[in-house]
């Protein structure tokens, strides 16, 4: 397998498994290149790049803008905030004009599911989900899959439980599918109003028991509570959801062995887990940071590597 | 067609002579490294470092670097290059590099491994073995500094290069045998 089955990354759902294990294995070499002194290599200085950001973002944008400088790729930042979407202009005329400056490859992140496939279907250039609403964000789950392979092997038959704010997180989505097509088993766990009703549907098992969740699995990921895309009251406050649902220091020596905990980050300190588990010897989430930059790097290799 | 070039008899004396050649250049080893491309020319590279500790008690640094990063033909091809592993252990920074391939023909691997070296630092030299040299198609100004043999052979003649466990040999095959 040396070829992905797509020719845009626009969600993990749409990809295949021998897709992921190939993306794993490229980025592999490239975390090689990230860790030597020179952390650049040449292949993609054909290639102009787009990061279309209609929404915020922090980690996602810098992880990107460095794999492609680290790829050698030419690259222009779009913000909605200073654009003209905010004069009224549609979202296929923003990227068409951003395509007449001859641009390869567009990574966009969008507040509205599905921008990306629509987006596809009207343009030319290879198109990156860099999220998009609450529904995926593949990237993210490659990476978070990737660095919990480096720490416990193969993940065929490993316990992950999904914990947090399920019905608001793109990482969620993205997590299960992926998970779920690497063969490991899956648990989503919050409060019955942060969990979509048919959640179990897509084959995994789903909790309100955090302590027995943490027994169960051997990693588990802690999502943000997402408070931006929160219209309603979903729990009565922050101190009472950190109380049912929030990872301590004695929850975790409270348990039989040892997990390894994830964060997509941007960590709520105090809310999903305290400033002391982030830090702990169990927390991957710096290694999960390090290895976004090595898989975006993959992606776009792969992705350009087709583009012809 | 079909036909053995070289035989593991024959290969074995090249490794030999080609040990003598750089044990004359390099002395000890002290401040020189073998450097193995990806993917075929590991197969020769590790030969050569266990004929040098076989022949002379040699134990030379080795590495083995992949050039796929630095191909000169990534979009050019029908599908991506899928790269391989990188095993360099060691500061190359002001060593005597020596890179081994299993042929040379083009010189466009070599031209890309050179690239790939820089990224690790700045050796005090660089030079070339090659197993098989296949003459007439060089694009880039790339030379050998030690040939096992010279080969006259059609640009669409094939030159493989097996390295089973006891079975070394070499092959050329025309164009309607690929």
């Amino acid at each position: 397998m040396s070829l992905l089955s797509t020719k845009h990354l626009l969600g993990i759902n749409h990809i295949t498994r021998e897709d992921i294990e190939l993306i794993f294995k490229t980025a592999d070499n490239f975390k090689q290149v990230i860790n030597r002194p020179i952390k650049k290599v040449p292949s993609l200085r054909d290639v102009t790049i787009a990061n279309v950001f209609f929404e915020n973002s922090t980690r996602t944008k810098i992880s990107f803008e460095l794999a492609e400088k680290r790829l050698s790729a030419d690259l222009v930042n779009f913000s909605s905030s200073s654009s003209s979407v905010k004069k009224g202009e549609t979202l296929i005329d923003t990227v068409n004009n951003i395509l007449a400056m001859k641009v390869d490859m567009v990574v966009m992140r969008h507040p509205a599911p599905g921008a990306h496939q629509f987006l596809a279907r009207h343009i030319d250039a290879n198109i990156i989900n860099a999220g998009d609403g609450t529904h995926e964000h593949p990237t993210q789950s490659l990476l978070d899959a990737f660095s919990l392979r480096e720490k416990m092997g193969d993940l065929s038959n490993k316990k992950i439980v999904i914990v947090g704010d399920i019905l608001h997180s793109r990482v969620a989505l993205s997590n299960i599918y992926c998970l779920l097509k690497l063969g490991a088993k899956v648990r989503v766990c919050g409060p019955p109003t942060l969990l979509p009703k048919h959640v179990g549907s897509l084959g995994v098992e789903v909790s309100h028991n955090l302590a027995e969740s943490l027994e169960w699995c051997d990693a588990a990921n802690m999502l943000r509570i997402q408070l931006e895309r929160q219209e309603d009251k979903y729990f009565p406050s922050l101190r009472e959801y950190s109380q049912q649902y929030g990872v301590t220091i004695p929850i975790l020596k409270s348990l039989s062995k040892e997990i390894v905990l994830m964060h997509p980050g941007p960590i709520n300190r105090g809310v999903e887990i305290t400033s002391e588990v982030a830090d702990s010897e169990q927390s991957i989430i710096l290694n999960q940071v390090e290895n976004g930059v090595a898989i975006r790097m993959a992606v776009l290799y792969l992705l350009a590597g087709t583009s012809k | 067609m079909k036909r053995i070039i070289l035989k593991k008899a024959q290969i074995d004396l090249i490794l030999t002579r080609i040990c003598h050649q750089l044990v004359e250049d390099h002395g000890d080893f002290s401040n020189t490294a073998l450097i193995a491309l990806q993917p075929r020319g590991i197969l020769f590279g590790k030969a050569l470092r266990d004929k040098l500790n076989q022949l002379f008690n040699i134990t030379v640094t080795y590495g083995e670097l992949d050039t796929t990063f630095h191909r000169d033909d990534f979009r050019r091809t029908d599908k991506p290059l899928i790269p391989n592993t990188i095993s360099l252990d060691f500061e190359i920074e002001a060593k005597r590099i020596i890179l081994v391939d299993d042929v040379l023909y083009t010189g466009r691997s070599i031209r890309a491994a050179l690239d790939a070296i820089n990224d690790y630092g700045r050796p005090a030299s660089i030079e070339l073995v090659t197993l098989i040299n296949r003459k007439f198609k060089r694009e880039v100004p790339i030379h050998p500094d030690y040939v096992g043999e010279h080969i006259d052979s059609r640009t669409d003649d094939y030159v493989k290069v097996d390295w089973n466990q006891n079975e070394c040999q070499v092959w050329i095959i025309t164009d309607s045998d690929k």
